[in-house]
């Protein structure tokens, strides 16, 4: 039967092309308002490590001297002490540090001027830890990284911007006056949010947006980045005054990030129980004040920074709320319809269609509405997404649909279309026969 | 066929009872054709939904076929209306934007039979109603007379038990009426059991009984007439 009132609902609709234009573009402009905002949720969103991320750990300990409160959460990231204790402790499958900065950048044998670019110093495991991709070359070793050897991974974007895209492994770079080999170029790689730099969002969730930039254009070993850059990192925290201003290594400063990988559930415990018993260790040496840690993994991390900006979720609710005043004014249109047609509706009762016949077929007609809506409703969520392009925010160039929110769009718009026509098909199909017969 | 005893229906608002059919009993047997006649407001269209099933009645019992049909519920009754019932109404009833084998099809569509099937008996009855070259005419593209012989085409595909006709020939001409007059009587003739309301006296005498309604209740039940040539040609409209 459904392939007959596909039929009808067809003939249906051409009868009355203008209602029927009335409710596919009150369905569309519904769903393009709010598949928009709900794609760039979506990516905004998302797990940026799928099938990983609940091995992956952002650990904390408090190296914060205020003692105001007795319990707190730890500062977002370790003094320098605490995180060489805890990476050079091996205690984890995987640990890499994170230290980010600008630097100035130049290819000695390109005509290029100089370019301010981002880096990141961190250690060798950063890279299969977050299954980075290379397009040439490799990352350093630890043992590299361990004597501080001039040696670096640039991104695609540098190496297409320094050297045309070529196999520039081996080439030379040269970063605050100190000539760096190139190791490694990595392949296009943007995880969404950046999520290894993610820190303080819930301090500054308006400018969230931040996280959804580009990854680093140069990456070295830590020991290298601070010979090379010492007194330009941050973002940093400062209980005390450092002796040499920007000089952070021996200061009172949190401002290196740490990322453990943990296999098991057993060795995430194990992990927990270290870092209270380092914290504690360091109280009683007098170092630390608080013994408070956490070890949240990374989608806990993401939740607890907020990194979706709040005006992302203020439009998705608008847009929401929207489309269900585009669904209350569908269901006024396709009430009006059936009731119009409530003579040949008490006609087909009259020849044997049951109550439940003429509500299926009344809701297959409001479904097709709903795919017709889900056709306008995609193509003015891909003007939606173009719109959001064109904003000045970080994660603008991320805004495009996937196939999974593309057959969502289609699966919200026949279910927005589907209740719409819940009420109207149900009256439709309690119209009395006999009364009616004469109004076709 | 057809058996109403004691039958009541009530119409009730807050402050008044109106009685549409009062103790009102018919018994139509197999194979007749039986002509309820009275004047307007007295109660025949009432008892046409009905024995159609589509209407409940308040009081009194309802043997359709020998099935008593007091306590069905709506689907049982759509399946019996579907299955047992052709209708026949004045104002024809075709679906304007359906073409004249769509139409025909309807009642066969929700009896759940297969395409060929289908196919077999539409052809079937729009043949027997002199119809079969206008399978895609739309009911606006069809005189009076041709859109009511596709309703009575509609009503026999399903190869209904019993026939109700509502003032079938009152929204057309004398030459047309005379036409779906013919094909009843043919229809008829071929063993069909068929009701046919009506306020056409004249109508009424080419039935083989006349059932008269007063006030919602039978007040005259003329004696069993048989049909003749020359009763069929006296009674021809001009």
């Amino acid at each position: 039967m459904f392939k007959y009132y596909l039929q009808l609902a067809v003939h249906s609709l051409k009868r009355y092309p203008v209602l029927t234009g009335l409710m596919v573009l009150a369905i569309a402009v519904g769903i393009g308002a709010s598949m928009t905002t709900l794609t760039v949720m979506h990516l905004l969103s998302g797990n940026p490590m799928p099938g990983k991320s609940g091995k992956l750990f952002y650990a904390q300990v408090d190296a914060d001297t205020d003692n105001s409160y007795p319990h707190k959460d730890p500062l977002d990231m370790l003094d320098y002490r605490s995180a060489m204790d805890l990476w050079s402790a091996h205690k984890a499958d995987r640990q890499t540090l994170i230290i980010d900065s600008s630097v100035k950048v130049v290819a000695p044998d390109s005509q290029l001027p100089p370019l301010m670019r981002t880096m990141l110093s961190t250690t060798s495991d950063f890279f299969p830890m977050f299954d980075v991709p290379f397009q040439y070359g490799q990352a350093w070793t630890a043992e590299q990284g361990q004597r501080h050897a001039r040696v670096a991974v640039i991104s695609a974007a540098l190496n297409r911007k320094l050297f045309g895209g070529a196999n520039s492994v081996g080439r030379t770079l040269r970063i605050r006056g100190a000539d760096v080999r190139i190791v490694g170029v990595l392949a296009q790689w943007r995880p969404s949010p950046v999520f290894y730099k993610v820190v303080g969002g819930r301090f500054g969730a308006a400018t969230n947006g931040r996280f959804y930039g580009d990854t680093e254009d140069v990456m070295m070993p830590v020991g290298t980045g601070i010979d090379l850059n010492d007194g330009h990192f941050e973002p940093f925290t400062c209980w005390d005054l450092p002796e040499h201003a920007g000089h952070l290594t021996h200061a009172g400063c949190a401002w290196v990030g740490l990322w453990v990988q943990l296999d098991s559930p057993a060795k995430v415990t194990a992990y927990h129980e270290f870092l209270t018993h380092y914290a504690q260790q360091q109280k009683q040496l007098g170092r630390f004040t608080h013994t408070d840690v956490r070890l949240r993994d990374l989608m806990q991390w993401l939740t607890f920074n907020q990194v979706v900006p709040p005006d992302v979720k203020l439009q998705t609710s608008l847009a929401f709320a929207f489309l269900l005043i585009c669904l209350f004014n569908t269901v006024g249109l396709l009430l009006a319809k059936f009731l119009r047609r409530s003579g040949e509706i008490g006609l087909r009762r009259a020849l044997g269609a049951t109550r439940a016949s003429v509500f299926a077929q009344c809701l297959v007609e409001a479904g097709l509405v709903g795919v017709l809506g889900g056709i306008g409703g995609w193509v003015l969520t891909l003007v939606g997404l173009w719109a959001v392009r064109q904003q000045p925010v970080a994660y603008a160039n991320l805004a495009h649909m996937d196939l999974s929110m593309f057959a969502l769009t289609f699966l919200l718009s026949v279910l927005v279309a589907v209740l719409a026509g819940a009420l109207p098909a149900a009256r439709a199909s309690r119209t009395a026969p006999a009364l009616h017969l004469k109004t076709l | 066929m057809l058996k109403m005893t004691h039958l009541s229906k009530v119409y009730r608002t807050e402050v008044v009872e109106t009685y549409a059919l009062r103790d009102f009993s018919i018994d139509v047997k197999e194979g007749e054709f039986v002509a309820v006649t009275g004047p307007s407001g007295s109660g025949k269209t009432t008892f046409l939904t009905i024995a159609g099933l589509l209407e409940t009645f308040t009081g009194g019992s309802y043997h359709l076929d020998g099935v008593d049909v007091s306590h069905l519920n709506d689907n049982a009754r759509s399946k019996i209306r579907n299955e047992k019932i052709g209708f026949i109404f004045q104002a024809f009833n075709l679906i304007p934007d359906l073409n004249v084998y769509d139409n025909v099809e309807v009642p066969l569509r929700y009896r759940g039979m297969k395409a060929a099937e289908r196919k077999k008996r539409i052809m079937e009855s729009l043949e027997r109603v002199g119809l079969s070259s206008r399978l895609k005419h739309y009911p606006a593209e069809l005189s009076g007379g041709q859109q009511q012989r596709v309703a009575i085409a509609r009503a026999l595909a399903g190869s209904p038990r019993l026939l109700l006709a509502d003032e079938p020939t009152g929204n057309l001409d004398t030459q047309m009426a005379r036409g779906v007059m013919e094909l009843l009587e043919d229809i008829h003739r071929e063993g069909a059991t068929i009701v046919m309301v009506t306020h056409d006296p004249e109508l009424a005498t080419r039935a083989q009984r006349n059932v008269h309604v007063i006030d919602g209740q039978v007040v005259d039940v003329a004696e069993d007439r048989v049909f003749s040539t020359s009763q069929l040609a006296e009674h021809s409209p001009a």
